[in-house]
């Protein structure tokens, strides 16, 4: 794949599926330019909004990373959403603990490693699954998902409920010390920056320039040939669903320690299901992952300006990023068929 | 009713059938028999329409007619009973039998359906799902199917392959009985014994052309002659060592995995040996070669390997789909074979590959994608990927779809790297190859070992009997 194909690709995408959103926004007699500037001005135009763009940039990034080995290794982990809120609940078990005699950093890194457990758990329970139960991980992850919500709502209104009466609103904020530090004038604590760019930089190591990442892809691509290559593909299956679900559990672990300081009922955010649009958007690929977090995070930042401004409701983020997908899949499709000669 | 005349096909510059004549009269069964590769598979192809012919002519009722479609074919009546039946697993008996037809009443198709049964004595509940029956029974559905669709010339491959005693004699009553009703039967066979039992006529085939003909009474041995040819004497590879230590022991090893499945089958296979497993595809060879590599475990009995797993390879007979994996690189695929370090530079494996490359004579670059590969290669690609202290290697096949010399190169090859300490197993169809290659033979007969010969104590004729079945 040269480097003008890639290109070409990428305008190809974009012209399809810009035309296509603004083909329907002309339809329903909105301007897209109108909606363009909204977008633009609701998440980069301000250092505040941006702010807010790469709070839902980090848990995406670490969700995506985590698709990544799961992809590569020819599987479907649908079940991030459960993954991620697994991962909120191990960080919250340890946030919630009394009388460590710990300090607050070690307890924060205590907390992130424990919601990297207990999300990789989480996976690895879906690969379990798939390896041992034979059970699709596509059905596995999905009703995995339902119960980790499940659990999450009835630790919100059972054991961990507000002191006084249960709501929905979530837990008891954590004691002020267990806030990841923020500097003033920003939203998002340096050391989530600085975690999701090391995760980003060891998963493009893994997969793109290690033996093991060679060894994912061989058993993701021919289970039964590597098997001859001394892979034994059920193990790397599931080594890759556990490493998923582990950095889908981080993203539910900084949710909880650097946005909401608590369990909240929706604390995924929806990001599993928008890491799986990102990842195929990316065409499986760590280099474009980032940028098109980035793209997808601003989206979703910029769209809430929507009903304030344009009186629209902010889900046209999801029609733009269903869009992109749905090109994207198509230019790929297109071009994978031609370059078969079909 | 039909008659084939001086039918020709081509595919590309490859001849698979030359002038290829044949009549099958009503009322009788027309046995064609050849080895592998002989052009049978093509001209049933071409029998039910699936391709054109590229000459020749084919009558019906004395009537030329061109076969374009599988439903041309069918609509003059022809009928296929394929080796693997093509039938709908998960669905009852009842809704195979009825799929394909034109009547969709259930009450109807039923009575239709045991009525079928009765006449030809089958035993098949109607609402049984397909997947639980045995590829006999399957095989009686289909049978009834064709029919009941009211096939009047009906061609059988390889009909008895993976079915029981029992459903052979039903079948074969059957196929009697349809001929007394004036059906005309085509039976594909490599097994001559089963000919002998039913046909009225055979025509054998070898290297597509016709290599002769007999009616009832038939000659044996003239029959074996014309399948496999009077080759010159071929002489054995020179014993380079002399079988010493057991390197691997199989005891009453039996597998259900494959057509035959293995039943009961000990064998000892020793170092400096060349093994050769001789039969007709799927008769046990394969199940043999993944039991002993480890990617199959058998149903009972016990393999012992008298050296570490690690020291064995296995070369499948589908390259690309079971051996190597498609979407990576020549060189990816060496560092996953060389174990380099946890980490892969631009620099890892990339001396090694270039060199296997031109050892090998493999044609692409370390960068090239193995599905882009032609058979020679991909082959090349294989061996030169069994590191050096390989001391047993296993392979399927060692050289179908390559020419002759990519052929000649490969056991060139294998008899060099061959070591003292060492064995090679591997499986062929062809019995000439067999014959030049190996220092032992096992000829393997619907899941057992029906003969086990050094290869100079044998010859052509007895090879070819024990391929067809018949001990001794």
């Amino acid at each position: 794949m040269n480097i003008i194909m890639q290109i070409r690709r990428i305008v190809l995408i974009s012209v399809l599926a810009l035309g296509a959103v603004s083909l329907l926004l002309i339809l329903l007699g909105i301007s897209p330019l109108t909606i363009g500037i909204t977008l633009a001005k609701g998440s980069i135009f301000s250092w505040l909004k941006f702010n807010h763009v790469l709070s839902v940039w980090i848990p995406l990034l670490l969700c995506s990373c985590g698709l990544l080995f799961t992809f590569r290794a020819g599987l479907w982990n649908i079940g991030v959403e459960g993954q991620v809120i697994c991962g909120a609940i191990g960080a919250t078990l340890v946030l919630r603990l009394d009388n460590t005699g710990l300090p607050p950093a070690a307890l924060l890194s205590l907390a992130l490693f424990s919601s990297f457990l207990a999300g990789g758990l989480w996976g690895a329970l879906a690969g379990l699954l798939k390896t041992k139960g034979g059970v699709n991980e596509i059905f596995g992850g999905l009703g995995l998902n339902f119960v980790a919500q499940g659990a999450v709502l009835w630790l919100i209104l059972g054991p961990w409920k507000r002191a006084g009466m249960a709501s929905m609103s979530g837990t008891d904020l954590f004691p002020r010390e267990l806030w990841m530090w923020i500097p003033p004038g920003w939203r998002v604590a340096p050391a989530a920056m600085v975690l999701v760019i090391i995760i980003f930089l060891l998963t493009s190591l893994i997969l793109n320039a290690s033996q093991f990442g060679l060894k994912i892809k061989a058993a993701g691509f021919n289970p039964q040939a590597s098997r001859l290559f001394g892979i034994r593909p059920g193990l790397v299956g599931f080594t890759a669903m556990s490493i998923g679900g582990g950095l889908a559990g981080l993203a539910g672990g900084v949710q909880v320690s650097c946005v909401y300081h608590r369990l909240i009922p929706s604390i995924s955010s929806g990001y599993g299901y928008l890491a799986l649009l990102v990842v195929m958007l990316a065409g499986y690929k760590v280099t474009p992952v980032p940028i098109i977090c980035l793209l997808f995070a601003c989206l979703a930042a910029g769209s809430i300006q929507l009903p304030i401004t344009l009186q629209i409701d902010s889900s046209l983020s999801g029609v733009i990023q269903g869009a992109l997908v749905l090109s994207g899949l198509l230019v790929y499709g297109l071009q994978q068929g031609k370059s078969r000669g079909h | 009713m039909i008659e084939l005349a001086d039918i020709s096909k081509n595919f590309g510059k490859v001849q698979a059938l030359h002038k290829v004549s044949l009549k099958v009269q009503s009322g009788s069964i027309h046995g064609i028999i050849g080895e592998n590769g002989a052009g049978k598979s093509t001209l049933m192809k071409i029998l039910t329409g699936f391709i054109s012919k590229s000459g020749g002519d084919f009558f019906f009722h004395s009537e030329s007619i061109d076969l374009h479609s599988p439903k041309d074919a069918r609509e003059i009546g022809i009928g296929m009973l394929y080796q693997e039946p093509l039938d709908f697993p998960q669905l009852s008996v009842l809704d195979n039998f009825m799929a394909g037809g034109t009547d969709f009443s259930p009450v109807k198709q039923r009575t239709i359906l045991s009525k079928l049964c009765n006449s030809f004595g089958f035993n098949l509940d109607p609402e049984n799902k397909v997947e639980e029956l045995t590829i006999g029974e399957r095989q009686q559905l289909e049978l009834m199917r064709l029919i009941r669709d009211g096939a009047k010339i009906l061609i059988l491959d390889e009909p008895t392959s993976g079915i029981s005693v029992k459903q052979q004699e039903l079948l074969f009553d059957a196929l009697r009985s349809l001929k007394d009703d004036g059906a005309a039967i085509l039976l594909v066979s490599h097994k001559l014994e089963e000919i002998k039992l039913l046909c009225d006529e055979v025509t054998v085939l070898r290297h597509g052309k016709i290599a002769g003909y007999q009616k009832r009474p038939f000659a044996h041995d003239k029959m074996l002659q014309a399948m496999f040819d009077t080759l010159p004497a071929s002489q054995p590879p020179a014993v380079k060592h002399i079988a010493g230590e057991p390197l691997l022991d199989f005891r009453k090893v039996s597998s259900k995995t494959g057509r035959s499945g293995l039943h009961s089958v000990s064998t000892t296979i020793r170092s400096g040996e060349v093994v050769g497993l001789a039969g007709v595809d799927g008769s046990g060879q394969s199940v043999l070669l993944r039991t002993a590599f480890g990617l199959l475990q058998p149903e009972s009995g016990s393999i012992s390997r008298f050296q570490e797993l690690e020291t064995c390879a296995f070369i499948p007979a589908d390259r690309l789909a079971e051996g190597l994996i498609p979407g990576l690189t020549i060189r990816e695929h060496h560092i996953l074979s060389k174990k380099t370090g946890p980490i892969i530079t631009s620099k890892s494996g990339l001396e090694k590959t270039r060199d296997a490359i031109k050892t090998y004579s493999i044609r692409g670059t370390p960068k090239t994608e193995v599905e882009n590969l032609s058979g020679g290669n991909l082959q090349r690609l294989l061996l030169s990927l069994i590191s050096a202290d390989i001391q047993l290697i296993l392979m399927e096949n060692p050289t179908r779809g390559l020419d002759v010399q990519s052929a000649a190169w490969t056991w060139k090859h294998l008899h060099a790297r061959l070591k003292a300490e060492g064995a090679i197993i591997f499986a062929s169809p062809d019995l000439e190859e067999i014959m030049e290659q190996s220092t032992r033979i096992l000829v393997f007969y619907n899941g057992s070992i029906t003969l086990d010969t050094p290869t100079k104590a044998t010859n052509y004729q007895q090879l070819s009997r024990a391929v067809t079945g018949e001990r001794g």
